[in-house]
């Protein structure tokens, strides 16, 4: 799970981080009555979306006196800001970060990230602030430091040393930079994040060591013990999408194709989409609707999938484990009927009671399912009539 | 023969008493899964199924029925301590079937387990089966045959996709394992392609991975440096976006790693032959097996 800047500051705040003095804003009245309260000669407006590369798509102003705050309040509110890391379509921006500007004199870059191949959490640092790490580590790896933490003894005070040295922070703030190391471990550990990172962490010229940016990520499976991270979900950042499937714990991912699949499994579901790009197709989705499907979550899965126009066919694949064919089998013809099938359905059905499933679709006779006896050829034929469809789509209108 | 469990596994089932846990004792117990005892603790003295004691502890288990791997079904936020419990207890295997696990938890656990000799499988994952003789976990067992090829994965039903495939081209198989969808799990496919490679009744391996980490790159080199027996590999994923789970906790590509189209790059140049599309990773393995001259051997069913 994803939150804005501004909240993952507050958090990292409350563990004893150094960051600057500001406040969330909806609206450019707001944004100026924090920036009057803060006083400082500089301020600084950020969008807050759940995505990086926000300065350079124009999404962070200066800001030297209250109109002007004011005036980039107005251009950012309901902005759609384009980024890297958004997409063609960009995010909407519905509110900002007013903050007290720094007076910079350098910028480092520190996170925490799990390591998977030693299972451990893992400190980064690097000299290269304020630059994305993935182009340091293209670039110039030598310049990434690292420090293994184990898990029962915590992150040693002789770890943060040996990176702030790696650093080169000058000695006058190697006690700040080591005691952030440790609240920002502290914080990494406390909420159950996937990753919690400082880029740029700032030495100013009055030698204040500050977290000017900060972004956490949690571990979704830890969400459970944190009701208060679980609180600050932003759904107008997330695909409406994915978020009704979530809701029906289904595992759903927008892929933007006009070609969808309804798979049992997560494996199965991302070779399906491959599979319908491999023969021409575009994928509309992935979508996992796990191992222990009812009749209810297959029809809720048909109702998300044709929820827009996008799709102009539904490739079903199912091989059934855990999950039973016959109960796929009836959710389809239960969505036929409660939702309504406007696009060709075609069916792979494979697995535990698969006569029984192909039976019940047989006697169903819904006009828009096409069963196929081998995936291949279910694959290719979807690809096949969803582009016929959406010719048909064009020529009608 | 087959590998990591057999005939001779007498197994425990940690959280027998849940539902899942006793759907499943019954289909290992059919199966002819040597299952000796379950644990619930506050449960001690009951039976399950009729016939499968219960215990309060994993230790007790032990100590009374000889029990040498588990396999666990207990919810996410207890699961962590179960493992550690099984461990601790000495067993040689456990296979945790739980999702869901936070990666702190796991993290922790690998910790528990270093210097101690018990291997786990999991967890996230569907357990492991060898033919004819044990199941552990949630694989279905009727598209298994007995056979030659051993069959390693990431993903629960790419394992029952690929066996069935197998199974319908004649392929029987020794073993099937599901290592698991997380980032931070127990044994990993080189563990798996090592037991494989000593394993006399395997004469070939199907190795199934996925987007995310770099697990299958690191096995790739391991097989071109030790593996005597050909591996027919396939990776899911090539479309998927980067910074998007798909679906796993795993599978994720981070900081433009762990891409399946350099875990492809990195099988093929391990000599690994990569089928083109999830239908058609049995036909793949059957080229292979002839190319191999084990084409005769392996068709078995």
């Amino acid at each position: 799970m994803n939150i804005h800047e501004y909240q993952s500051k507050q958090i990292l705040k409350s563990y004893g981080v150094n960051v600057p003095n500001g406040n969330a804003a909806f609206s450019p009245e707001e944004a100026a009555r924090i920036a009057k309260d803060l006083g400082t000669p500089v301020v600084v407006v950020k969008a807050q979306i759940h995505a990086g590369g926000r300065g350079k798509a124009g999404g962070v102003k200066l800001a030297h006196n209250i109109d002007d705050v004011k005036f980039y309040a107005s251009e950012l509110l309901g902005k759609t800001l384009v980024t890297k890391q958004t997409g063609p379509e960009g995010k909407q921006v519905n509110r900002l970060l007013i903050e007290a500007g720094s007076d910079i004199a350098k910028e480092y870059y520190l996170s925490f990230v799990i390591d998977r191949k030693t299972a451990q959490v893992v400190m980064m640092g690097s000299e290269a602030g304020g630059m994305e790490i993935e182009e340091v580590a293209e670039e110039t790896p030598e310049k990434i430091f690292k420090e293994f933490i184990d898990p029962v003894i915590g992150l040693m005070p002789f770890q943060t040393r040996r990176m702030a040295y790696r650093m080169h922070f000058k000695p006058e703030v190697l006690g700040k930079v080591t005691k952030l190391m440790t609240c920002l471990y502290n914080a990494f550990i406390g909420k159950d994040c996937s990753l919690a990172e400082i880029n740029p962490l700032v030495v100013t010229k009055q030698n204040d060591v500050i977290a000017l940016d900060a972004k956490l990520n949690f571990d979704d499976s830890g969400l459970f013990r944190h009701p208060d991270i679980e609180a600050l979900r932003d759904e107008s950042e997330e695909d409406p999408k994915e978020r009704a499937a979530a809701k029906a714990a289904l595992s759903y991912v927008n892929l933007g194709g006009d070609v969808a699949c309804m798979v049992n499994g997560a494996g199965l579901a991302m070779a399906t989409v491959d599979i319908i790009k491999f023969y021409g197709g575009e994928p509309a989705n992935f979508l996992d609707v796990g191992g222990d499907s009812t009749v209810e979550k297959i029809a809720e899965a048909f109702r998300i999938m044709q929820s827009d126009d996008q799709v102009h066919g539904v490739f079903v694949n199912i091989f059934g484990g855990i999950n039973k064919c016959d109960v796929i089998a009836a959710g389809i013809v239960e969505a036929a009927k409660v939702v309504g099938l406007r696009v060709p359905v075609v069916v792979r059905l494979d697995g535990t009671n698969v006569e029984k499933g192909r039976q019940i679709l047989v006697d169903a006779q819904v006009p828009e399912v096409i069963m196929a006896p081998k995936m291949e050829d279910g694959a290719k034929l979807i690809v096949e009539l969803a582009a016929k469809k959406a010719a048909e789509l064009t020529a009608n209108a | 023969m087959g590998i990591f469990v057999g005939k001779n596994s007498k197994v425990v089932v940690q959280g027998i008493t849940g539902k899942q846990a006793t759907f499943h004792t019954k289909v290992m117990l059919e199966y002819g899964t040597n299952v000796v005892a379950g644990v619930t603790p506050g449960k001690a003295g009951e039976k399950v199924l009729g016939q499968v004691p219960v215990f309060n502890t994993v230790q007790d288990a032990v100590d009374e029925t000889g029990a040498n791997v588990s396999v666990i079904y207990v919810p996410a936020r207890f699961a962590a301590d179960s493992i550690c419990e099984g461990v601790d207890a000495g067993l040689d295997l456990i296979v945790c079937i739980t999702e869901h696990i936070p990666v702190l938890d796991m993290i922790r656990v690998r910790r528990f387990m270093q210097g101690k000799n018990t291997k786990l499988i999991g967890p996230n994952c569907p357990g492991i089966l060898t033919v004819d003789e044990c199941r552990l976990g949630l694989i279905p067992t009727y598209i298994h045959k007995k056979g030659h090829v051993g069959v390693v994965s990431r993903s629960g039903t790419l394992t029952y996709e690929v066996t069935y495939q197998l199974t319908m081209a004649g392929i029987g198989q020794t073993t099937a394992v599901g290592i698991g969808g997380d980032p931070i799990k127990g044994i990993d496919f080189i563990e798996v392609l090592d037991a494989f490679n000593q394993d006399d009744d395997t004469l070939a391996v199907m190795l199934i991975g996925e987007i995310g980490g770099t697990a299958e790159e690191e096995a790739a080199a391991w097989v071109k440096a030790n593996m005597k027996k050909p591996v027919i590999g396939f990776i899911s994923g090539r479309q998927a976006p980067p910074g998007k789970r798909m679906g796993h906790a795993g599978a994720i590509i981070s900081g433009g790693k762990g891409t399946a189209a350099d875990k492809i790059r990195a099988l093929n140049d391990a000599g690994i032959e990569v089928a083109d599309t999830v239908a058609h990773m049995g036909e793949t393995a059957v080229q292979v097996l002839k190319k191999a001259g084990l084409y005769e051997q392996c068709h078995t069913c």
